[in-house]
C-alpha cells in the first residue's frame, strides 16, 4: 500500500513536470493531445479493472465512451427554443436545468446545462451496462468477447444512422462545460493548462481509487473470479454480482471520459464509437500487462499521444491491430513485463 | 438432528443417470466417507450439495434449511465449504490472499468503502489478515504465506485449499479426494489433519479412494455404484459387506 502511495505521488510530480516542460519550451499545444490522451487513459484504466483483474473481456467499451459523449453532446446542443411552451421545457427551465446561449452564427440556443448532460450520460451508461451486463456476463471467453463486440457494433450503427446524433458528421458546437465559475472543460487556448490539470486530476483520482480497490476484499474477490470462478463461488463470492458491478463501473468510467472529452473537443463523431476504438483499448490493456494499473496507464499515455500526434499516419488503426497480434504472440503477460533475453529465446524457439 | 440430509436425489446428464434416488444423512460432529468406483456419482453428489448442480428431483436440507438449487455462494454463506477433486486455487494470488478469500462471507466491505479505504474497511482488512494467518499457523504453513499458491508443490496446494475452506469457518466441510496424488507420508498427515478438523467441531464429508484412510478416519461410510447407494454403515461392516466387495472386486482397493 505504501509503495502505491509513493507511485501515485510520483505520478502527480511527473504530470506537473510535463506541464512545466512543455510550457517552458513553448510547446503548450502538446498539452491538448496530452489532455486527450489522459481521457483515453481513463477508459483504459476502467478496462484494466474489468479485463485485467476481473478477467472479463469487453470489445464494446468504445460504445460506452460514445454513450457518454453523445448524451452530453446532444443534450447541450439540442435547441429547445421551439418547444419553449411545452410543460417539460418550462419545468426544466424553472428548475434551472437549461441555459440560453448564442452559437457561432448568432442563433439563440436553449439547451440543457452541461452538468445535466454529463450526469445523465453517466446514468444512461450505467443503466445500459447494467441491462446488457446481466445476460452477457453469463458468457465466458470468446462468447463474451463476441457479445460485447455485438453491443459495440449496435452503438456504432445507431449513432451513424440517427439524425439526432448527426449521422456521419457527429455532433459539433458542443459548448464548454462550466464546472465552476472560471473553470470549464473546453478547448479554448487560455483554458489549456487548466484542462490538462483537470484531466490529470481525474486520472490520479481513478488510479488512487483503483489501487485501493484491488488491494481489498472486493479486489481479492475480483481476482479470484478471474483465476477460478467456481472456487470463488464456493468461497461465498456472488460472482454474478461482482462481475456486473465491475462491468458497470468500467462502463461509467468510459462514459465519463467520453463526456468530458466531448466538451473538451467541442464535439464527437461516430469514429469514437467504432469497433476499431474498442480494439484499440483492448490492445493497450494487453500491452500494459493486463492486470497492471501502471502498465495500462503508461501504455495508454504513450500510444495515445503518439497516435494523436500523428506518428502512425495512415496506419493508425493498423498499428493497434499489430500491437495486439504481437503482444498475444510474444508477450501475453504484457510488454512491460517482458525480459528481452527470454523474449529472444522464445522467438528463437518458435522459428 | 442430522446436520445434512438428502432425500430422493436424482440427477441425470442427458441420458446418463448419475444419481438414482439417493437418500442419506450426515450427523453433526462426525466424519462421513463417500466411496465408490470411478464415475459412481460421488463428485456429482458434492456438486448438488454445494449448489453447482440442481437436482432433477429430491430435497437437500442443511442445518434446518432446504438448499437444493440455491446458488453456491449462498450455500457457502450458510456454512458449507468444499475443496475440489482438481485443485482450484487462485493463480496470481499468494497463499495468504487465497486463504483471506475464505473469509469473504464473514466480512462486508463493498466497492465504495473499499475504494475510499474507509477506517471500517481498514479494520476489517486487518482482521481478515490476522484470521487467515491464524489458519495458516494451525495448518503449519505460515512460512508459505507470501508464496504464489499455484506454484507450490502439489501436496502443499491441497493443504492451502483446505486452509481456504476452513477460513470460511464452515459447519460442514466437503473434501473431494483430498489424498489423491499424495504420497504415503502426506496421506497419513492428511488423515491426522482431518481428525483435527473434526476435533475442532467441523463435520466432515469426504470422498476418498484410499481405503485405509477411509477406514481409519470415518465414523460412517456410504457406498455409491452407478449412481445408486448400495450401502451405508460403519467402516468395519462396510468391509464385510458382500455387495460392496462385489463392486470393488478386481479393483486394487478390494484387497483391503
Ligand atoms: N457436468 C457433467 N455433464 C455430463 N456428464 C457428467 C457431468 N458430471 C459428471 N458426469 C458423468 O456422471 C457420472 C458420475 O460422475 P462423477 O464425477 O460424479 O463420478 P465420481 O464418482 O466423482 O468419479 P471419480 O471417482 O472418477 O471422481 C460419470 O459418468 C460422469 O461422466
Ligand atoms: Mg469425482
Amino acid at each position: 500500500m505504501k509503495g502505491e502511495r509513493i507511485k501515485i505521488g510520483l505520478l502527480c510530480l511527473l504530470l506537473v513536470l510535463i506541464d512545466l516542460i512543455t510550457t517552458s519550451v513553448a510547446r503548450t499545444y502538446y498539452l491538448t493531445q496530452l489532455t486527450m490522451s489522459l481521457y483515453y487513459t481513463l477508459v483504459v484504466l476502467g478496462l484494466v479493472l474489468l479485463m485485467g483483474y476481473a478477467g472479463q473481456i469487453s470489445l464494446g467499451h468504445a460504445g460506452f465512451f460514445a454513450i457518454g459523449g453523445y448524451t452530453t453532446a446532444v443534450l447541450s446542443t439540442y435547441n429547445l427554443l421551439k418547444y419553449k411552451d411545452s410543460a417539460v421545457v418550462k419545468v426544466s427551465s424553472e428548475l434551472g436545468l437549461l441555459t440560453l446561449r448564442e452559437n457561432l452564427y448568432g442563433e439563440q440556443i436553449l439547451s440543457f446545462h452541461p452538468w445535466i448532460g454529463v450526469l445523465l450520460s453517466l446514468v444512461i451508461a450505467a443503466t445500459v451496462a447494467y441491462l446488457i451486463g446481466i445476460p452477457v456476463l453469463k458468457l465466458k471467453g470468446h462468447y463474451l468477447a463476441m457479445a460485447t463486440l455485438g453491443f459495440g457494433i449496435i452503438v456504432y450503427r445507431i449513432v451513424l444512422g440517427t439524425p439526432i446524433f448527426g449521422e456521419a458528421d457527429g455532433v459539433s458546437d458542443v459548448p464548454p462545460f462550466v464546472i465552476l465559475p472560471g473553470l470549464s472543460i473546453s478547448g479554448q487556448m487560455d483554458e489549456r493548462r487548466a484542462n490538462y490539470y483537470i484531466a490529470s486530476l481525474l486520472v490520479v483520482v481513478v488510479v488512487y481509487l483503483m489501487t485501493n480497490l484491488i488491494n481489498s476484499r472486493v479486489g481479492r474477490a475480483l481476482r479470484a473470479i478471474h483465476g477460478a470462478e467456481d472456487a470463488a463461488e464456493s468461497a461465498g463470492v456472488d460472482t454474478a454480482e461482482y462481475k456486473l458491478k465491475v462491468f458497470v463501473m468500467s462502463a461509467v468510467i468510459a462514459a465519463l471520459a467520453g463526456a468530458f472529452l466531448t466538451h473538451f473537443n467541442g464535439g464527437i463523431g461516430p469514429s469514437e464509437a467504432s469497433v476499431m476504438k474498442s480494439v484499440r483499448y483492448v490492445a493497450i490493456v494487453a500491452a500494459g500487462g493486463m492486470a497492471s494499473i501502471w502498465g495500462g496507464l503508461t501504455m495508454a499515455m504513450l500510444l495515445n499521444f503518439l497516435s494523436l500526434r500523428g506518428y502512425f499516419g495512415q496506419y493508425d488503426d493498423a498499428v493497434f491491430g499489430a500491437v495486439l497480434i504481437l503482444i498475444m504472440l510474444f508477450a501475453p503477460e504484457g510488454l512491460l513485463r517482458v525480459n528481452p533475453a527470454g523474449l529472444l529465446k522464445n522467438i528463437f524457439k518458435r522459428s | 438432528m442430522a446436520l445434512l440430509s438428502a432425500k430422493g436425489l436424482n440427477m441425470s446428464f442427458g441420458g446418463l443417470k448419475a444419481l438414482k434416488d439417493v437418500s442419506f444423512s450426515v450427523e453433526p460432529g462426525t466424519i462421513k466417507a463417500l466411496i465408490g468406483p470411478n464415475g459412481a456419482g460421488k463428485t456429482t453428489l458434492f456438486n448438488l450439495i454445494s449448489g453447482y448442480l440442481k437436482p432433477n428431483s429430491g430435497v437437500i436440507v442443511f442445518d434446518g434449511r432446504q438448499i437444493q438449487g440455491l446458488p453456491p455462494h449462498r450455500i457457502a454463506s450458510y456454512g458449507i465449504a468444499r475443496t475440489f477433486q482438481h485443485i482450484r486455487l487462485f493463480p496470481g494470488m499468494t497463499v495468504l490472499e487465497n486463504v483471506m478469500l475464505g473469509l469473504h462471507t464473514h466480512t462486508r466491505s463493498g466497492f465504495l468503502s473499499s475504494m475510499l479505504r474507509l477506517p471500517r474497511t481498514r479494520n476489517e482488512e486487518r482482521f481478515v489478515r490476522e484470521e487467515a494467518m491464524q489458519v495458516l499457523k494451525m495448518m503449519g504453513i505460515e512460512d508459505l504465506a507470501d508464496r504464489e499458491a499455484t506454484r507450490l508443490a502439489y501436496g502443499q496446494q491441497r493443504i492451502v485449499e483446505i486452509a481456504r475452506a476452513l477460513a470460511q469457518k464452515p459447519k460442514l466441510l466437503l473434501l473431494d479426494e483430498p489424498a489423491a496424488g499424495l504420497n504415503i507420508r502426506e496421506t497419513r498427515q492428511m488423515g491426522i489433519l482431518i481428525h483435527q478438523i473434526r476435533q475442532s467441531g467441523v463435520t466432515v464429508f469426504i470422498v476418498e479412494h484410499d481405503m485405509s484412510l477411509v477406514m481409519e478416519i470415518s465414523d460412517e461410510v456410504m457406498v455409491l455404484s452407478y449412481g445408486e447407494k448400495i450401502a451405508e454403515d460403519h467402516p468395519l461392516a462396510i468391509q464385510k459387506n458382500e455387495e460392496v466387495i462385489k463392486v470393488y472386486l478386481g479393483e486394487e482397493d478390494a484387497q483391503n
